[in-house]
């Protein structure tokens, strides 16, 4: 291998100050959560002590944060299964080429760049007029699929542009139906990426504030829940939750990405027989 | 029966599309038509009523406060654009063209992406206890000997919040950046070299141009992401700065809806008219 060029390390240094801004005042906070009970928002430490994690378990004064959590999950699974359900769809319409699809696409290019209080601001005043009341499951589950969506649809896009038409063409010379080629041959061909949409789907669901703002109704969601939290709670107990919830974040991230890997070495032994013939 | 309709492409590609047509027509295009028809209505302090008056968009127009505050939503998508490039570009830059193993160039991707999934509000909260007045940076900088008083404008000002842009949004220039460079020909690079380019050379004119399409993406999300947003000025600035986003979530929280309604209309249309400009230098679905 050749030598690495000088401009290597300074990039490379560059990169490592980066990450450090990334990661920097998250991994900050996560070590402030362990202040002692006497401790206040910032350096130094006075004392450790998870004080902070266990008043989070306990009876808050304001807030329902266990509540905001239960409903943030539930929206974030209906939101990622929707999503993918929906892209995979709309991905599979989009190679038809069918009269009026530019239309749809510029719609959902301008969902995914439209300012998210535009919609949190028309959603609310359409259930308004309507005299219907906002919930998180109804017109909040609507307006976060205003933001996951579009990504879903990306993601397809870029699978299809990379996907070998010639599995098809074969499934269907051996006498599979459509919907046969669909189901044994493209879904397990682009599973992995699926599991890339349900990622987007969940985590940006679950993190998701601006588009809820106006369409979650009484009961909050958890990002909610947290900006609430940032006008009145004056102590490290804020940083327990931000670090719970992104530990959890974390563990979900995790999660799908070791789903993924797992499903490239099964594909990896299982896949092929190409050798074992002869 | 329903087979031969079934057959024809048109038909079975909206039949698919139907549940994202669905949505965005409900989710999307009707509150766009919503926020356009309210624009029009009145206003009294405790309820809205359907009228068809410019009331709202003369006043809006009338106000010097209004081209204050988008004269700086449009200084900070400007600065934060700049940065983000220059600080995206490098990253994606050293990733693609510096990194020889690819299980190395995903596994760093993945570092630099994953603070996408999650919270915003998180990420800027951490901010605080670096900035504020007793924070890290003024406490470093005493004990170094570069101050002596805590510097007040590093939260709650102009600075933070552009700086929680520049944390919050590189990302969405990365992204893009890494992926077009990922598709340069290699071959391209050395025809570069061997043609006697330098590094710097074959930077400025073979990779450059040959990334502006993911460029141009990247630009369109941060562009779009700090012209549309309230809550990170808000909250970074202490609500001591003002953006359109902001303008329109106080009325929001006056229920001045009507007058909320006008600014979104104009909003939208400033967001539109800089998109359609730079999808004139790209065509994303290409770009995938």
């Amino acid at each position: 291998m050749e030598k690495r060029p000088r401009s290597f390390y300074v990039l490379a240094a560059f990169f490592g100050l980066f990450v450090l801004f990334l990661y920097g005042p998250i991994l900050t906070i996560g070590v402030l959560s362990f202040q002692g009970p006497r401790g206040g928002l910032t350096f130094p430490m006075n004392g450790v002590s998870t004080h902070w994690f266990r008043d989070l378990f306990q009876e808050q004064a304001v807030g329902d944060i266990w509540g905001a959590f239960r409903r943030s999950f539930g929206l974030g699974l209906m939101v990622m299964v929707t999503t993918v359900v929906v892209s995979v769809m709309a991905g599979l319409a989009f190679r038809k080429r069918f009269v009026g699809s530019a239309l749809v696409f510029y719609a959902a290019i301008t969902s995914l760049v439209i300012p998210s209080i535009l919609i949190s601001l028309g959603v609310g005043l359409i259930f308004n007029q309507l005299g219907l009341k906002v919930h998180w499951a109804t017109s909040g589950f609507g307006s976060q699929l205003t933001w996951t969506l579009p990504f879903g649809l990306l993601i397809m896009f870029a699978v299809f542009n990379r996907f070998d038409q010639s599995y098809e063409e074969a499934a269907r010379d051996q006498g599979a139906s459509a919907w046969q080629t669909i189901r044994f041959v493209v879904l397990p061909i682009i599973a992995p990426s699926l599991i890339g949409v349900a990622l987007f789907g969940f985590t940006l669901s679950y993190d998701e504030f601006a588009r809820t703002l106006l369409t979650a109704g009484s009961y909050n969601t958890l990002p909610l829940e947290i900006f609430g939290m940032t006008t009145n709670v004056t102590t490290p107990v804020i940083y327990a939750l931000g670090t719970l919830t992104t530990v959890f974040s974390f563990a979900i991230i995790g999660l799908f990405l070791l789903t993924v890997w797992v499903m490239g070495k099964r594909r990896a032994r299982l896949g092929s027989d190409a050798g074992k013939g002869v | 029966m329903a087979a031969i309709p079934l057959k024809n492409r048109h038909v079975l590609g909206w039949l698919m599309a139907l549940p994202l047509s669905v949505v965005l027509l409900a989710f999307l295009i009707a509150p766009i038509a919503m926020i356009a028809v309210v624009s029009f209505w009145g206003a009294t302090e405790f309820s809205i009523y359907p009228a068809f008056q410019f009331d709202n968009y003369e006043f809006l127009f009338g106000s010097p406060v209004t081209y204050k505050v988008f004269g700086a939503t449009l200084k900070y998508a400007l600065i934060t654009w700049a940065l983000t490039l220059a600080i995206g570009f490098t990253v994606a830059y050293f990733l693609a063209f510096h990194v020889r193993s690819l299980t190395m160039q995903i596994a760093l991707f993945l570092v630099c992406t994953i603070p996408f999934w999650t919270s915003n509000i998180i990420r800027m909260i951490s901010w605080i206890p670096f900035l504020g007045r007793n924070g890290i940076a003024n406490q470093t900088l005493i004990s170094w000997g570069v101050i002596d008083e805590p510097l007040e404008w590093l939260l709650y000002s102009d600075f933070s919040v552009i700086l929680a842009f520049v944390h919050l949004y590189t990302l969405f220039m990365v992204v893009p950046i890494f992926n077009t460079m990922m598709r340069i020909d290699k071959s391209l690079l050395e025809a570069a070299r061997d043609n006697g380019a330098s590094g710097f050379q074959t930077l400025v004119h073979v990779i450059l141009p040959l990334t502006k399409p993911g460029i141009m993406i990247g630009t369109i999300f941060v562009v779009t992401l700090v012209m549309g947003d309230f809550i990170t000025v808000r909250f970074m600035s202490g609500s001591q700065r003002a953006n359109v986003g902001r303008l329109i979530s106080n009325d929001i929280a006056l229920l001045q809806y009507p007058s909320a309604a006008a600014t979104a209309v104009v909003l939208l249309c400033t967001v539109l008219i800089v998109i359609a400009i730079l999808l004139r230098f790209v065509n994303i679905r290409k770009e995938l």
